[in-house]
């Protein structure tokens, strides 16, 4: 029964409300599968982004334990409507052969990422899309990976609807 | 230009505005320019206790009692450290309250400075939420701000830290009338079609139950739940932090419902079909184990936080708004239904909780020549009329003040619920007496209990706070040995209070008067007499049976219809 669901939140730009966000998790025991968070283009406020899961039930708490904190403005959750997620992976692979590079080249090209450097025998790329597209990738060149960084899911609803809105 | 002003006086300056009457503190380092302004004003009236902890309990005394926010200073580090459980306390039991904490200077934060802890880290997870000053130009708003959140929607502490230099800086002040927070909108109203839906099903239930909790109290409910229960004629249960919100002596109620709770209260719960709770908040000490709990209900649930709603147990009709504005809708849309109870049905219902309710379930030995400490309860009802204001502290001595003590009126039992703070009881009357200078106040509390915050003593001294004290002394931290009964085979590890000091003694010491009372015959008569010392503190050590435990008894994980008794101590099904 568990559900992964994805919360878009505004909330004050101030030092302590990421620790509050991350604080809730830890003491009441949810999940976190990702959060980022950053300004937004009013910089006392902050847009953040957390993937979830758990029961119907443990979302509901979360939501609105979420809603609860006083320094959060609004909370949608992404996963009740029509939306676009993407997440960004910075990867470094190393290549020994042409075969190797080949390969590696290939699985970019796949996932429409972009090649940034190639410097002995290492390419550094940049490949953005769904989590489970992310996923796929490190699938495919798992062999190779020297490093990788990920951003964590971000999210939009689409059509006229907005967190600045609600 | 306006004129200038420190930190430290804007601070002093804000309280008196914000009409607070009195600050519970102890002073320090990082408090020491605020300190010098109090002493230079006689607006805010400072109350200087001999522990922190002792601080925070009278703040939130004295919230419960008047309703109004209890306010907190103390110093960085130890000073704060020793305010946490206070804090947390009244965050359990949703109380509003204003603690401002010293913190070392913004350009030492962060250097493990002498007396410096991250109090805005520590105190996170136990506040409604906190505040670092970092700018003297904000500390005015901030104030405000602290007092708007701790009271409004579901109340709660509010932690301030204001670190030293803020205290010294100076700039011009004014302070704010009102406040919004784009971030911060309590509910108020409820919804009126979940209104309309609770109304239908309650006139249509067989087997109505109203459940009420400390919602009802904080949220000043008590009138128009009288209202409610009195136009349904419905049986009425309250948890241990609802008591008084409806009169504890009126026919309708059926006693405290949950772990010692009545029998007919937990019966009534088990077998109802509708169920309103109102303020409530289906803790697990009310619940026991969840998938027994009310098996064949539908629930209402009326509460101010949405987050309370569905928490533990399923709602069907969630109403999320003020208890008080929630009722009298709820009260309008009964009498303009032109409908009225199943009476027929309600009837049979009620023939039923008679039944359980001829159990007796709260009957006591009285013929035992050792003094029952129920009887002491009872006694103390007698002697105060029933409307004193009684604190108390956590063990069996809180189960059987709350079991005996029928309180008729709100805010009238002060205790720690949720977190079941040992220590609570005395600072607590501290601020009740403050708040109510001239009505009775007692502290139900118990010998190891008493220990935890003995020290407020001497505050109550310094103030002349003639509270009584009520020492239930059974030489056992009595709660801890009746589980080590049940559940460790009478393995009383830990649990005996050895090497008791002599509390007449004490009580003297301090400058008040101690009595000590062995016989059941001599219990009223040195109440009488104690309560008759209108403006000394006594206190009270009644040496009582020290086997008798708290019935009836739900132990933890069974259903409410599964419950230890007194007369025959075996399990009911
Ligand atoms: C600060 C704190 N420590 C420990 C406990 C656990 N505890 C609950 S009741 C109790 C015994 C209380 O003894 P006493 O005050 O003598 O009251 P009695 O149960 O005998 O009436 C203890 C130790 C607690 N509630 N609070």
């Amino acid at each position: 029964m568990t559900e992964r669901h994805t919360l878009a939140l505004l909330l004050e730009n101030t030092a302590g409300s990421l620790s509050r966000v991350a604080g809730l998790f830890s003491a009441r025991a949810y999940n976190i599968e990702s959060l980022s968070v950053a300004p937004t283009e009013d910089p006392t406020i902050s847009r953040m982004t957390v993937v979830t899961s758990g029961s119907p039930q443990i979302i509901d708490q979360i939501v609105k334990q979420l809603n609860k904190l006083i320094d959060v403005i609004v909370l949608v959750d992404l996963s009740d409507g029509l939306r676009v997620e993407r997440e960004l992976l910075l990867v470094k692979m190393r290549h020994d052969n042409d075969l190797e590079k080949d390969k590696i080249l290939k699985a970019v090209g796949k996932l429409e990422g972009a090649l940034l450097d190639t410097t002995e025998g290492v390419s550094t790329a940049e490949i953005t899309g769904s989590s489970a597209q992310l996923d796929e990738f490190v699938r495919l060149v798992d062999s190779s990976i020297l490093e990788l960084a990920r951003s964590g899911t971000l999210g939009l609803q689409l059509g006229p609807k907005s967190l600045n809105s609600k | 230009m306006d004129k200038q002003l420190r930190g430290a006086e804007i601070f002093v300056k804000a309280l008196s505005d914000e009409g607070v009457e009195f600050l519970f503190g102890y002073p320090g380092g990082a408090v020491l320019h605020i300190y010098d302004e109090i002493f230079k004003q006689d607006k805010v009236k400072h109350i200087l206790v001999r522990h922190e902890q002792g601080a925070t309990h009278a703040a939130d005394g004295y919230a419960r009692a008047c309703g109004r926010p209890g306010v907190v200073l103390v110093t960085s580090g130890p000073g704060a450290t020793n305010a946490v459980t206070g804090i947390a306390t009244a965050y359990m039991d949703s109380i509003p309250m204003v603690v401002f904490t010293g913190q070392v200077s913004t350009a030492l934060i962060g250097n493990d400075a002498f007396q410096e802890v991250d109090c805005v880290g520590i105190t996170r997870p136990c506040v409604k939420h906190n505040f670092l000053v970092q700018r003297v130009e904000d500390l005015a708003e901030t104030i405000k701000k602290a007092f708007y959140v701790a009271s409004t929607g579901r109340p709660g502490p509010v932690v301030v830290d204001l670190p030293k230099d803020v205290t010294a800086a100076v700039t011009s002040y004014s302070y704010p009338k009102t406040v919004t927070m784009r971030s911060y909108k309590p509910p108020v109203d409820g919804d009126p079609e979940q209104i309309h839906r609770a109304c239908d099903l309650l006139l249509s239930a067989k087997k109505p139950m109203i459940y009420s909790g400390g919602g009802a109290v904080i949220g000043n409910a008590s009138e128009e739940l009288t209202k409610f229960a009195r136009l349904l004629g419905y049986p009425v249960t309250q948890t241990l932090m609802g008591l008084g919100a409806y009169p504890g002596s009126d026919p309708q109620f059926v006693g405290m419902l949950g772990m010692h709770g009545t029998y007919e209260a937990n019966m009534a719960m088990h077998h109802c079909d509708v169920l309103i709770s109102i303020g409530a908040r289906f803790d697990d000490r009310v619940t026991g184990d969840l998938e027994k709990f009310c098996p064949e209900a539908k629930i209402i649930h009326i509460d101010i936080d949405p987050a309370s709603i569905s928490k533990n147990v399923y709602v069907d009709v969630p109403i999320v708004g003020g208890v008080r504005s929630v009722l009298r809708e709820l009260n309008q849309a009964i009498e303009s239904s032109g409908r009225a109870p199943v009476d027929r049905a309600t009837n049979l219902w009620w023939a039923q909780i008679k039944e359980w309710a001829s159990l007796k379930c709260l009957d006591y030995d009285k013929t035992s020549k050792l003094i029952k400490p129920q009887s002491v309860i009872e006694a103390l009802h007698k002697v105060t009329d029933g409307d004193a204001y009684i604190t108390s502290d956590v063990g069996q001595h809180q189960m059987w003040a709350a079991q005996y003590y029928t309180f008729d009126k709100p805010r009238r039992w002060i205790n720690s619920g949720g977190l079941g703070t040992m220590g609570f009881g005395l600072p607590a009357a501290i601020g009740v007496q403050l708040a109510f200078p001239d009505s009775v106040v007692a502290c139900v509390t118990g010998e190891a209990s008493f220990q935890m915050c003995i020290q407020e003593l001497s505050t109550c001294l310094q103030y002349n706070l003639p509270i009584k004290v009520v020492s239930l002394n059974n030489r056992y931290m009595g709660m801890v040995r009746q589980w080590q009964e049940f559940f460790y085979e009478s393995r009383y590890s830990n649990s005996y209070m050895d090497a008791l000091p002599d509390f007449v003694k004490l009580a003297e010491s301090y400058g008040h008067i101690g009595m000590r009372i062995d016989q059941p015959g001599d219990v009223v008569g040195a109440l009488e007499e104690a309560f008759g010392l209108r403006d000394r503190l006594v206190v009270m050590d009644f040496i009582t049976d020290q086997t008798e435990n708290v019935y009836p008894m739900i132990a933890a994980g069974k259903g409410q219809h599964e419950m230890h008794l007194a007369t025959d101590d075996r399990e009911l099904a």
